[in-house]
């Protein structure tokens, strides 16, 4: 049990789950340089034509930038509701603080398949279904908790008592909130910007129901498939891969920099 | 700090938004949601009524339950693979890595998390298919070709994509805040390796392992890729209920009542794992 071999044997199976778990992301890079139609081993000539092909496709420039504008809206506005309700959770102990919470903190948990629906049903209720912004409206409630949770960390991090010196110095509750709490937060207010806008330009299901005719490069990817294997969906794939890794990798990075730099 | 004070325009600012945003964009589907599942559908229009009849004309059709229990047993089916088959990597992650490799770890297993789960998926279709990468891998040991796709392996597989790094996460975090002296103590007092798992490195991170096998449900359980693509849906779940349903035929009401039937299961399963991860130990004061 203590000795090498055992040693061993757990790092092989450690590096055999995360072969499982990056395997899809690896063979779709993989593949999307592959000429063949049908994707198998040994592999085929590097080609790069399903990149010329998609290039060259406009519903996917439009997808592209239908997929920018709402990914980059739903981070400004979930980023602004989780900062909110973090510093209300933060600053003030109030009755029904657990509703409070929950009211946020809930969405997340309920599959996606049933907000759509209920974002489809309710959003064409309304009138406010079938557009862009629709999908932003219902992407903001799914991803604000993230900018929440980690807006709480950060302040969590902070000395109470910094905000209170901040109004003995004579400023009031606002200046308080532009000089001291709002420049604290700002790495996390940019992770959060970060981690938003990655989970609001995977998201297809939601997206897929209230959109209408409007296209996100997740709807593209979900219409492709479903037709047939089309190697199409890789190059594309590694484009939506590298977009969002960047993202989350970004929001680590600027997160953690941070952590270690106030512990220290 | 965090006594109450009187509310104030400060205060407010702060706090209304997010009461506000939810209601209008998230209790109000929800609600509307259990509404409509009341309504009824007449030449193709959804009529507000208050009838039972979607209820009755789901409720009382075999392939809703023969649905409902196929979802039921590979959602718990694949929520347990993810956590037997995450426990030997978290364990050596968390008692034989050093404290960086464990935050690295930590860090990559992040990132699937944020990436397209429809790309991946798609990947396994083609890594998984008859001629597709894994056969032609097994094909040189003189194996196979196994049938892999249309089949509960490929819908298990679409559902690890999704759960194994929140299993192995989840899984690393609570074992690595175990104090380590109580397994240090429970071999100098002569118990043997696995036993030191059974009997105290379990039971002290039953919490945090219930969560996980709790979450690991809720995503296979609500997922409709993986059955879809790589189950080929010859026995649709319950998700792949309502994309049919609302999809093709406007049927809206009766995809309402396949979804509250989903969320009330989900909130009994979600009450009793909470229940179970929190209680006392037998034997504990």
């Amino acid at each position: 049990m203590q000795g090498r071999g055992l040693n061993i044997i757990l790092a092989l199976y450690v590096a055999l789950i995360f072969t499982f778990i990056f395997a899809p992301i690896l063979f779709s890079l993989v593949f999307s340089f592959n000429s063949q139609r049908f994707p198998t081993i040994p592999l085929g000539e590097f080609s790069t034509e399903w990149y010329v092909k998609i290039f060259n496709d406009p519903d996917v420039w439009q997808a592209v930038r239908n997929s920018l504008i709402v990914s980059s809206s739903t981070a400004v506005l979930g980023t602004a509701l989780g900062f909110c309700t973090a510093y209300s959770d933060f600053r003030y102990n109030f009755r029904f603080k657990g509703p409070y919470l929950a009211l946020i903190l809930l969405p997340p948990t309920i599959p996606l398949i049933i907000m759509a629906l209920a974002m489809l049903a309710w959003l064409s209720r309304i009138g406010l279904s079938g557009q862009l912004w629709s999908i932003i409206l219902a992407h903001s409630v799914l991803t604000a908790p993230f900018a929440m949770a980690i807006i709480r960390l950060r302040l969590h991090q902070m000395d109470p008592d910094l905000e209170a010196a901040a109004w003995n110095l004579g400023g009031n509750e606002w200046q308080a909130m532009r000089h001291v709490i709002l420049p604290f937060c700002a790495p996390a207010i940019v992770s959060a910007l970060c981690l938003t806008a990655a989970v609001s330009f995977d998201e297809f299901a939601v997206a897929w129901f209230v959109s209408g005719l409007n296209k996100t490069v997740p709807i593209v990817i979900l219409e492709i498939v479903q037709g047939n294997i089309d190697p199409q969906v890789n190059a594309i794939g590694t484009f939506v891969f590298l977009t969002s890794m960047t993202l989350v990798i970004l929001a680590q990075a600027i997160f953690i920099s941070r952590q270690i730099k106030s512990h220290s | 700090m965090s006594a109450p004070r009187r509310l104030n325009l400060y205060a407010l600012t702060w706090r209304l938004p997010i009461i506000l945003w939810q209601l209008m964009f998230f209790v109000g589907p929800v609600l509307f949601m259990v509404a409509i599942s009341f309504f009824v559908v007449r030449n193709y229009r959804m009529t507000e009524a208050f009838e039972f009849v979607n209820w009755e004309k789901m409720l009382t059709r075999g392939y809703f339950w023969d649905s409902y229990w196929y979802t039921l047993f590979i959602a718990s089916l694949s929520a347990s693979v993810a956590m037997l088959v995450a426990f030997p990597a978290a364990w050596a992650l968390a008692f034989r890595a050093s404290d960086n490799l464990r935050r690295w770890a930590v860090f990559l297993l992040v990132i699937p998390f944020f990436t397209s789960y429809l790309v991946r998926t798609f990947s396994w279709y083609v890594i998984l298919a008859e001629s597709g990468v894994l056969n032609a891998m097994l094909g040189y040991i003189g194996l196979g070709p196994f049938k892999m796709l249309n089949t509960h392996f490929g819908t298990v597989v679409g559902y690890l994509t999704l759960t194994l790094p929140l299993a192995v996460i989840l899984q690393t975090v609570t074992m690595a805040n175990i104090d380590k002296t109580l397994i240090e103590a429970a071999r100098n007092l002569g118990c043997k390796p696995l036993a030191t798992i059974w009997r105290v490195v379990l039971p002290l991170s039953r919490t945090g392992f219930i969560v996980a096998a709790l979450f690991c449900f809720i995503l296979a359980f609500g997922d409709f890729v993986a059955p879809f693509y790589l189950g080929g849906s010859q026995e649709p779940t319950l998700p792949i209920l309502i994309l049919d349903t609302t999809k093709s035929g406007q049927q809206w009401p009766r995809a309402a009542v396949v979804a509250i039937m989903m969320m009330l299961t989900l909130f009994t399963v979600a009450f009793t794992a909470i229940a179970l991860a929190y209680r006392k130990p037998a034997g504990s004061r």
